[in-house]
């Protein structure tokens, strides 16, 4: 419909960066040789994959680049770590994690309970914070693994990691951390040192790097079972011709990633602040599902009572903007998101929370669109609502 | 993205009839907010004709799009017309739902349901709907507690939409799409209600001896003999024993070098599919 395209849904995947996509160019067509060969050909390709490694190491700040693992997605960098580490403590049969931890680990320890482990999902307040004492006791001397996201994909919201890795030191030292930090990279300094994690998966569209690349970060006393098994690559940790020009593309935006830190930092929390303010101050019956949490500088989660997120979504697709919802319509499971279930998210708001997401190209014009037509569209579907009275209730609150 | 028929899309973005009657005759509300979709009808009945109908929809494109189109559907129509739309009827009309999206026609068909079970006098329309649709009386106990599915709702589910497998009627109706504890008490009233079908059809089979010869001579003298009649022909039953129908063919058919023909693909055909699959006719000269 519209031409325009502004595109808020960066949490999803992000548009490849051109620097990146330039860098992975040679290695499809000139430097295509397989980096585990011998001859001189080859050469470019190995010290090419050698690079890529180091700007992962550095982007992490890990002690060594042999602690760096390329994987295809984020998705297999969790299955790696979780899988890699409960195999190798066959033991122990606890595990700890959130309730609002990605599908990708949630279905995955669901499969794992059904194989006989306990798994204690703690649980986040109304703005999404995860419940530190609850965590704490939680872990006991069968404790194999702790998983927690770094970030809400949905909310944004930060958990503390430093933090809860010195809870988890501090109660039983064997067991090991996996932080599943899909979420941050691009958006803030990761330091796997400083957090003191033992595994750390990333993924490298969700930061301007291609889609089918992403890495896991297992710190040198950590020792994990590999989940391909096959030829010697990454140290016999992820069997597979390593994958050289998507390598490269990750090494690339791990690179300029790191350079836009303070720029995601400064400028697209304005752009983000400047949206959600636009919002909350036109929209009578929206609400910042995220109150004062701390959160990722791109993200933004609004609920909108009263009213449905897809039909929200479809009115914006119509005007050329993408933003995603939670709501039970646009997944086609019947809940609303496990997420601001979790966080006791009002049932007048759950079905109507729309989540934007912006990047580095999100530019002024963009938000300042979305401010003047987002107003209309709420409007418009509002209109529609059975619950008149509901809204008329909550404009005049909203009004004194 | 959904795969949504441009008539879906285009009632999502221009929905007809959106509003409330304040002096509607008859008010009809499914679904909760809880459930992530509501829908309220209004509407104003004379003489026994609808000649109005609005509505007000808490809910996605689909949910929107079918009640749009289910008060253009209805807005003219008698109302004993109008009550025998179900959800198929909503869907079709719309081109199509996602098979995800069936339950927005449902609520469609519940919220009409609940607005014309006001209208009328309740044992009335009790009796009217078990014609209709031929469902026992016992099934008003709630199955899905998550959404507040009914046996009842189910059941006419099943019934109009020929579903076969939970997914299926999750999908239509929402029941079992949260906790799924309810998947089992899916899977048993799917099982009773093919089982009800089955019983059904066992009883064809099941005629006395009697009873079968009445029915095998009616539909010799009302279906086939008729047929063979444009033809110039006829046909008369001599003798049954057992499943075997000994038939004579008269005027053109005797003699016919089709004859054979018309016996195995036509006589028996229809007979075994109106009576007994075993059946065996037997042509005598």
């Amino acid at each position: 419909m519209a031409d325009k395209l502004i595109y808020l849904d960066n949490n999803a995947t992000t548009r490849v960066d051109d620097n990146v996509y330039e860098a992975m160019l040679p290695y499809f067509k000139e430097e295509y040789a397989n980096p585990s060969s011998m001859y001189k050909f080859a050469t470019k390709a190995s010290n090419a994959l050698k690079d890529a490694r180091e700007q992962v190491r550095a982007f992490f700040n890990a002690k060594s680049e042999k602690e760096i693992i390329f994987t295809s997605c984020g998705s297999e960098s969790a299955n790696t770590a979780i899988r890699g580490v409960l195999n190798m403590n066959p033991g122990k049969k606890h595990i700890i994690t959130t309730k609002v931890e990605h599908p990708c680990v949630l279905n995955l320890y669901q499969t794992l309970e059904k194989q006989g482990y306990k798994v204690d999902y703690i649980g986040v307040n109304s703005i999404g914070e995860l419940d530190l004492e609850q965590l704490n006791d939680a872990i006991n001397e069968d404790t194999a693994l702790v998983s927690v996201m770094y970030a809400n994909n949905e909310t944004g919201v930060i958990n503390p990691i430093e933090k809860i890795s010195e809870i988890i030191k501090s109660k039983n030292p064997n067991t090991k951390f996996f932080v599943d930090a899909v979420q941050v990279a691009g958006k803030i300094p990761i330091d796997v040192q400083a957090l003191g994690v033992d595994l750390l998966g990333i993924s490298g569209h969700k930061f301007h790097a291609p889609k089918g690349v992403g890495a896991l970060y297992v710190n040198s006393k950590t020792i994990i079972t590999p989940l391909i098994i096959g030829g010697h690559q990454e140290r016999g940790k992820r069997a597979g011709t390593e994958n050289v020009p998507y390598i490269v593309g990750l090494g690339k935006a791990c690179d300029i990633a790191h350079d836009f830190l303070k720029y995601e930092a400064t400028e697209v929390k304005r752009l983000r602040d400047k949206l959600e303010t636009g919002i909350l101050k036109n929209i009578y019956n929206a609400r910042l599902n995220t109150g004062l949490a701390n959160r990722v500088p791109n993200t933004t989660n609004i609920g909108f009572e009263y009213i449905e997120g897809e039909l929200i979504l479809l009115h914006l697709s119509d005007l050329g903007i993408c933003a995603s919802s939670g709501s039970a319509c646009t997944s086609g499971s019947l809940e609303p998101s496990h997420v601001l279930r979790a966080m006791n998210v009002p049932f007048t708001a759950i079905h109507g929370s729309i989540r934007f997401s912006l990047s580095k190209y999100t530019t002024d014009a963009d938000i300042d669109y979305v401010n003047s037509v987002l107003p209309g569209v709420i409007e418009k579907i509002r209109n529609l609502s059975p619950y008149q009275e509901e809204l008329a209730e909550l404009k005049r609150r909203k009004s004194l | 993205m959904w795969d949504y028929s441009e008539k879906v899309m285009d009632h999502y973005r221009n929905p007809r009839n959106v509003g409330k009657i304040d002096d509607a005759d008859a008010v009809g509300v499914a679904g909760s907010l809880t459930c992530g979709d509501q829908l309220k009808i209004y509407l104003k009945i004379k003489d026994g004709i609808v000649t109005d109908a609005k509505f007000q929809t808490f809910g996605c494109g689909s949910a929107v799009a079918s009640s749009s189109i289910l008060t253009e559907m209805i807005i003219g129509k008698p109302i004993d017309e109008v009550r025998k739309i179900t959800n198929k009827d909503i869907a079709d009309e719309l081109g199509g739902l996602p098979p995800e999206k069936m339950h927005c026609s449902v609520m469609g068909y519940e919220a009409l349901e609940d607005a014309l079970k006001g209208y009328i006098d309740k044992d009335e329309l009790d009796e009217a709907m078990d014609e209709l649709h031929g469902k026992p009386e016992h099934q008003d106990k709630i199955v899905c507690t998550c959404f507040g599915v009914t046996e009842n709702q189910i059941w006419e589910a099943l019934k109009i939409n020929g579903l076969k497998t939970v997914e299926e009627v999750t999908n239509y109706t929402k029941a079992g799409g949260a906790c799924g504890k309810c998947k089992g008490l899916i899977q048993d009233i799917i099982d009773t209600y093919y089982h009800k079908e089955k019983k059904e059809e066992e009883e064809k089979s099941t005629l006395s001896p009697a009873q079968k010869i009445l029915k095998i001579n009616s539909i010799i003298e009302k279906q086939i003999s008729p047929e063979l009649q444009k033809d110039g022909g006829d046909i008369t039953l001599t003798d049954i024993d057992g499943d075997k129908v000994y038939v004579r063919l008269r005027g053109r058919c005797s003699g016919c070098k089709n004859s054979n023909l018309t016996i195995k693909s036509f006589v028996e055909t229809t007979l075994r599919e109106a009576i007994d699959k075993n059946i065996e006719v037997i042509e005598v000269n």
